[in-house]
């Protein structure tokens, strides 16, 4: 495998592609309470450089790439805050310039290939779409380039494959698919939304690949949405972890996954089995189930099922404060750095 | 916790621990392709389950791995004759299962139970817990009547982690891994020996899978249960497995203790698949190689010839792999044991619990490391070397993995003299 020493390029060294400043999406539908999905999200990625958003589901990361894309839903939605995608706000763009940008500079993946293909239309017609709307690319053209796409993917036989339907791929083919249109006009910004969750773990092993292939060394830069730390190790440079709509703790993931001090954080490391550890250790999951958060104004979320709870958590939301070098934790009793997990491993052929 | 609910007298003499609970012998489970709008012929079959044989020791966890599609789940239902068997023995407790109907089979099948994937929908969502829960209890005539019944249900309750507040409830009020604890405890209720588990975890978020895992290692020690557990997470499986058996295209293709298939993996497809499960670990992942496999799994209604995995192999060989199909054979151990050929080092670190978590005091024997490959020793010892995705997608004819992927030599530190 490709062992990059990834350099990762410090917010203060390089131009961010994607700044998002304290963004806020609310739902609120008539004569119901407000849900705060995502609240005051904060994070910026620069070109070439892959950043993961963690978290559980209901935690807000899929409404944080969503509301990036202005997917969401006109009516019952507040969004507040900023997204930068270099200097232009892209909550404030028009719908038509919303258009244009998006397939062409912002491209995105989603998790269910069978449900983000159009069921009805070949996939060399949706393909060629893209390309037709942002690229001026007709007839031929346009399905030469398509062509040229799902070859680029790994798609064998592609001119045959232009004239199928999403259903007769298989979902690792049906991933390319849709990876083939994110890329068709060299976005910039590539947003999946956990692009590998559907699929099987080799067909995982050759789309992650493929991904790390796309960014590493380009000056595509990646947001990569999942529940997997397993994917985020392999691939992120930088790692958010969400916790009910807030990022809780980031730091470049050598730091997070030695370094981690979240209660959370070292939570999820202790829940999942490794495929090198010992075996017979028992699991030391993270009790209750994310339901049981509390808003974020009434104290810490995570207080309800954290072990380091302790009477001052209660009361007011712990700070996001900087514990060393871009290491960034929302904490008031973090862990020490011997209590995380510590799984003794065995060596493998792998 | 003190229950009555690990000793079971239905008057059968239940096989001691240790010994063979659940013997399968050769099981088909096929599903006919239909065709035609007035003559409804028959015009193929595909081939879920095509000749699995395994046993199952009392008190053990088997664990079952494959990819989508690979009848892992069609096994499972099998057994417990959920999908009939087109062919095949399964002999539970001494008893042909697919040989009973009726009354005895009814019976049977309180002693072997089922949890599935998605615990809401295997849930009526009409009932209240306490009605889902006594409907097999009543069915099969146990916990006797009213109160007793509901201190009962109550007790198994609180064995997955449950207070009896949840009685009146009903399963939409439930987060998912609550609903999951329900499904176990149903499961439960009947006083099962065998407990087929149909991907548990897999639809619940990573912090809950960890509690349910070390649930079902729990009761497992209170109640004697023996597991089958199916799933696609390697990781999941090898944690809470005694005997692991992986599965492709509808044939066991290796089967080994938990320990030994993790230290050495014989299959080329095996190491495909551990090398292709992330691990959380940046070192670990920067460090290790990664056998990427070419294309996607062929239809099971039309399997390849000779070795299934052909196809895909990256240890392909010009003959027998092509048309002579592999048994599931003991590999011829080295004096230090076949775990310790490649890694000296895990015999030495592994802790002294054969009988692995949950099994409580039976100690199980340790199974054969079994393997179905003509060339696994070769490749074991080094001998045959792997081809990159890409020289396997250009001699099949399918597509590859990345463009540009791998360098043959990165793929596989095995290179000595070339076979």
């Amino acid at each position: 495998m490709t062992a990059p020493s990834r350099i990762v390029p410090g917010a203060s060294t390089s131009q961010p592609l994607l700044r998002v400043e304290d963004l806020s999406v609310v739902f609120q539908r008539k004569g119901e309470a407000a849900t705060r999905a995502v609240d005051g999200v904060t994070f910026s990625v620069g070109p070439g450089q892959t950043l993961g958003l963690v978290g559980e589901s209901g935690c807000g990361k899929s409404v944080t790439s969503l509301a990036i894309m202005g997917l969401l839903p006109q009516r019952g939605v507040k969004v507040s805050g900023a997204v930068y995608f270099e200097d232009r706000n892209l909550l404030e763009l028009s719908d038509g310039e919303l258009r244009d940008l998006r397939g062409a500079e912002i491209a995105m993946i989603f998790q269910d290939p069978l449900s983000a293909l159009n069921p009805v239309i070949p996939i060399g017609i949706q393909v060629t779409e893209v390309l037709t709307r942002h690229r001026d690319m007709k007839g031929d053209a346009a399905r030469a380039e398509a062509v040229n796409l799902l070859d680029r993917v790994g798609i064998p036989d592609p001119k045959r494959r232009l004239t199928e339907y999403p259903h007769q791929l298989s979902g690792g083919m049906r991933q390319r698919a849709l990876i083939a249109m994110a890329l068709a006009c060299q976005p910039r910004l590539l947003i999946a939304d956990e692009p590998t969750t559907a699929l099987d773990v080799t067909i995982q092993a050759q789309i992650l690949e493929l991904l790390r292939e796309l960014v590493v060394g380009s000056d595509t830069a990646l947001v990569l949405i999942t529940h997997d730390l397993g994917v985020v190790a392999g691939l992120c440079d930088t790692v958010h972890v969400m916790y009910a709509g807030r990022i809780i703790e980031n730091a470049d993931r050598r730091e997070i996954f030695y370094n981690g001090r979240h209660p959370y954080t070292g939570g999820l490391l202790g829940s999942i089995p490794r495929l090198d550890a010992v075996r017979g250790e028992t699991l030391h999951p993270i009790r209750g189930s994310a339901r049981d958060a509390i808003p974020w104004v009434e104290g810490c979320a995570f207080a309800p099922r954290c072990d380091h709870v302790q009477d001052d958590c209660i009361g007011q939301p712990p700070p996001l404060g900087t514990i060393a070098g871009g290491h960034l934790l929302r904490c008031l009793h973090p862990l020490a750095k011997s209590e995380l997990p510590q799984t003794e491993t065995l060596e493998t052929i792998l | 916790m003190s229950m009555p609910v690990g000793t079971v007298d239905d008057g059968r003499t239940r096989a001691a621990a240790g010994e063979v609970l659940l013997d399968v012998e050769g099981l088909k489970v096929y599903f006919p392709i239909r065709s035609g709008i007035f003559f409804d012929r028959t015009i193929g079959h595909v081939k879920a389950v095509d000749g699995v044989d395994l046993s199952i020791r009392r008190g053990e966890t088997y664990g079952l791995v494959g990819e989508s599609g690979c009848g892992k789940s069609t096994f499972g239902r099998g057994i417990l004759r959920l999908n009939e068997p087109t062919e095949g023995k399964v002999i539970f407790d001494g008893v042909d299962v697919a040989s009973i109907d009726g009354e005895a089979l009814r019976s049977m099948r309180r002693r072997m139970q089922m949890i599935f994937q998605d615990p809401l929908s295997s849930l009526d969502p009409r009932q209240n817990i306490e009605s889902i829960m006594s409907e097999g209890m009543h069915a099969h005539g146990l916990g006797g009547n009213g109160s007793a019944r509901r201190t009962r249900i109550t007790e198994l309750l609180e064995a997955v982690g449950m207070s009896a507040s949840a009685l009146r409830r009903y399963p939409h009020e439930f987060s998912g891994g609550q609903r999951q604890r329900i499904g176990i405890a149903r499961a439960l209720a009947v006083e099962p020996d065998l407990i087929v588990a149909d991907e548990p975890v897999s639809a619940l978020d990573v912090s809950v899978q960890a509690q349910v895992i070390n649930l079902l290692e729990k009761l497992q020690g209170e109640f004697g249960l023996t597991y089958l557990v199916i799933a696609h997470d390697l990781a999941v499986v090898r944690h809470i497995s005694d005997t692991v058996g992986v599965m492709y295209l509808g044939r066991l293709v290796e089967q080994a203790p938990s320990d030994d298939l993790y230290a050495e993996p014989l299959h080329p497809y095996t190491r495909a698949l551990m090398s292709a499960v992330p691990v959380p670990d940046p070192e670990v992942e920067d460090r290790r190689e990664r056998i990427l496999l070419a294309g996607d799994l062929p239809s099971p209604a039309n399997p390849p010839t000779g070795c299934r995995f052909h196809t895909r192999c990256p240890w392909r060989q010009e003959t027998r792999c092509d048309d002579e199909e592999p048994q599931l054979r003991g590999l011829t151990t080295t004096s230090s044991g076949v775990a310790s050929v490649t890694s000296p080092s895990t015999s030495t670190a592994e802790p002294p619990h054969p009988a692995g978590p949950g099994t409580g005091d039976s100690v199980v024997p340790k199974a054969p490391h079994l393997v179905a490959c003509h060339w696994a020793e070769q490749i074991r010892d080094g001998h045959i070397r792997a081809k990159s995705a890409e020289q396997v997608a250009a001699d099949q004819g399918v597509y590859i993995a990345a463009e540009g992927g791998l360098e043959p030599e990165t793929l596989i530190d095995a290179g000595r003299d070339p076979f």
